[in-house]
């Protein structure tokens, strides 16, 4: 809540801000940027700006491009050039990343980003919080002792996933595939929840980032397609429909299709889902600077909006963190299951 | 546009970190957690089995006991009838025994009296004769030579005595 806390001291600040605004005549706010500058990847995580100076955190850059060179992301802050790089400027075919100074082009850029800067620190949270979970467990003698401390807040939780949705959806085999699943389940929903949280170490759109999710539904197209049976090969290759919708491979195709299309409805749907609960708050905040010029009545009032419709859209986007994080895992539960079905009927 | 091309080093970090990640849970994290728990579920499972059990053996244990108790109860009752049938019947023995043993005695006393009487009898039968006789030579050596009438009389007393009866 502690967006809730920002936006209460925002208007404030604004209506105290009309006596010397004539004076600077801020510039009005550039909706496209504001937006995008928070949900997009940088190279720096920028946390705010006071007084016109910008607060942000330096981030390594790593570049190979004929070598491995590694250095500050400060180098290259407002259009700076350092070596042959610099950050492509708004309008041009790579906004916002690193290309050559010589011919607009991108090298190989392996930077540890601000999205990649959140997904090591959610991992190492996750982590830490899952090993301390699994070590109560084996310091513990669980069968005398209920769960205590960690182990009482996480067990319900890896329970409810791991009987309602993963031994539901995948089948008697679910054992081997419930790590996988827990796995991605808790990385989404600690992702999800981090971005909500509006200041560092939280703020960064990582789920709500193509790349994020498409890895996340690599994962779980390669842990459908890879453990598949003979049947779930046979129904995509020689489905049991008439022999002249197999003659000329109609069904395989759409078939073969179907493979990558679920993983993509996967991919789209968590990206979807939260890049748009990000750009509605964001939206919501935006209410408070867009109407700082209008006078401090309207400005008052409409910052008190923006502020219920904050704290909304804050509940609003914990229960669709929960929620994607159940979809993203009940439906790879499900295409696993699909991929380990036994035919009821053998019919040859 | 950025936002829906995935950018190559996101990807790339994207793919280290969650694999790590996921090699981390699934080796020591979640096995671990679900392993414990399905114990501890199974353990519960075993010991409301087990409690049903005892409570059952309980329960027959009681209803064995009840059992004994009421058969130990028919017996207890039983002998105590059997007890004092047999004291009865003792009793009863050992009066019809005394009875006829009183019965023997007193028949055995009688006859001892009678026999006792009769000797007695006799006893003072011959002394009568035997003062009789005394008495009779008396007489007869002081009077003999006096009258016949006399003589008469001893004579008849004689045969009186001789053919009295005994008694």
């Amino acid at each position: 809540m502690l967006l809730t806390a920002v936006l209460l001291l925002l208007p404030v600040r604004s209506l105290a801000a009309p006596e010397e605004a004539p004076a600077q005549d801020a510039p009005a706010i550039d909706m496209n940027e504001y937006i995008f500058g928070h949900i997009n990847d940088a190279y720096e995580w920028h946390i705010t700006t006071i007084r016109g100076k910008e607060i942000s955190i330096p981030l390594p850059c790593i570049i190979i491009d004929g070598g491995l060179h590694v250095f500050s992301s400060s180098r290259l802050e407002h259009g700076k050039v350092w070596e042959d790089w610099r950050i492509a400027s708004k309008g041009e075919s790579h906004e916002g990343k690193i290309v050559r100074v010589s011919d607009g082009t991108r090298p190989f850029d392996l930077s540890i980003t601000k999205n990649v800067c959140g997904l090591l620190i959610d991992s190492i949270i996750l982590v830490v919080l899952i090993l301390l979970c699994s070590r109560w467990y084996r310091k513990h003698d669980y069968l005398k002792e209920p769960p205590r401390g960690i182990a009482a807040l996480m067990e319900p939780v890896i329970m409810t996933i791991e009987n309602d949705v993963i031994k539901e959806a995948v089948g008697p085999d679910y054992k081997r595939f419930s790590p996988f699943l827990l796995t991605a389940f808790f990385f989404i929903l600690i992702n999800n929840l981090m971005g909500i949280v509006p200041v560092f170490p939280g703020g960064a759109n990582i789920t709500g980032n193509i790349a994020v999710t498409f890895v996340l539904a690599l994962f779980t197209f390669l842990m459908v397609n890879l453990f598949g049976n003979k049947h779930y090969w046979k129904d995509i290759l020689w489905p049991d429909v008439p022999i002249f919708l197999k003659a000329i491979p109609i069904m395989p195709a759409i078939e073969i299709l179907g493979m990558f299309t679920k993983p993509f409805s996967l991919m789209v749907r968590l990206f979807a889902n939260m890049l748009a609960g990000h750009i509605m708050l964001l939206s919501a905040v935006a209410l408070v600077f867009l109407t700082a010029k209008m006078g401090p009545l309207l400005n008052g009032s409409l910052s008190f909006v923006a502020v219920v419709l904050g704290v909304f859209l804050d509940c609003l986007e914990i229960l669709v963190a929960f929620i994607q994080a159940y979809v993203f895992t009940m439906l790879s539960s499900v295409f696993i299951g699909l991929a380990h079905q036994r035919p009821e009927n053998e019919t040859h | 546009m950025s936002l829906i091309t995935p950018d190559f080093g996101l990807i790339f970090w994207m793919v280290v970190i969650f694999g790590v990640v996921f090699f981390i849970l699934a080796k020591f994290g979640f096995p671990v957690i679900t392993k414990a728990v399905q114990k501890r579920t199974d353990h519960i499972a075993n010991s409301l089995k087990a409690a049903e059990m005892a409570r059952q053996s309980v329960q027959e244990a009681q209803l064995e006991r009840d059992r004994m108790l009421e058969q130990t109860r028919i017996e207890q009752g039983k002998i105590i009838q059997d007890t004092s049938r047999a004291r009865e019947a003792m009793i009863a023995e050992a009066r019809q025994k005394a009875q006829s043993e009183a019965a023997d005695i007193l028949r055995g006393a009688r006859e001892e009296i009678a026999a006792e009487k009769e000797s007695a009898l006799r006893e003072i039968r011959s002394e009568v004769s035997a003062l009789s006789v005394a008495v009779a030579e008396k007489i007869v050596r002081k009077e003999i030579e006096t009258t016949p009438e006399q003589l008469a009389l001893l004579d008849r007393l004689a045969d009186e005595a001789a053919s009295a009866p005994l008694n």
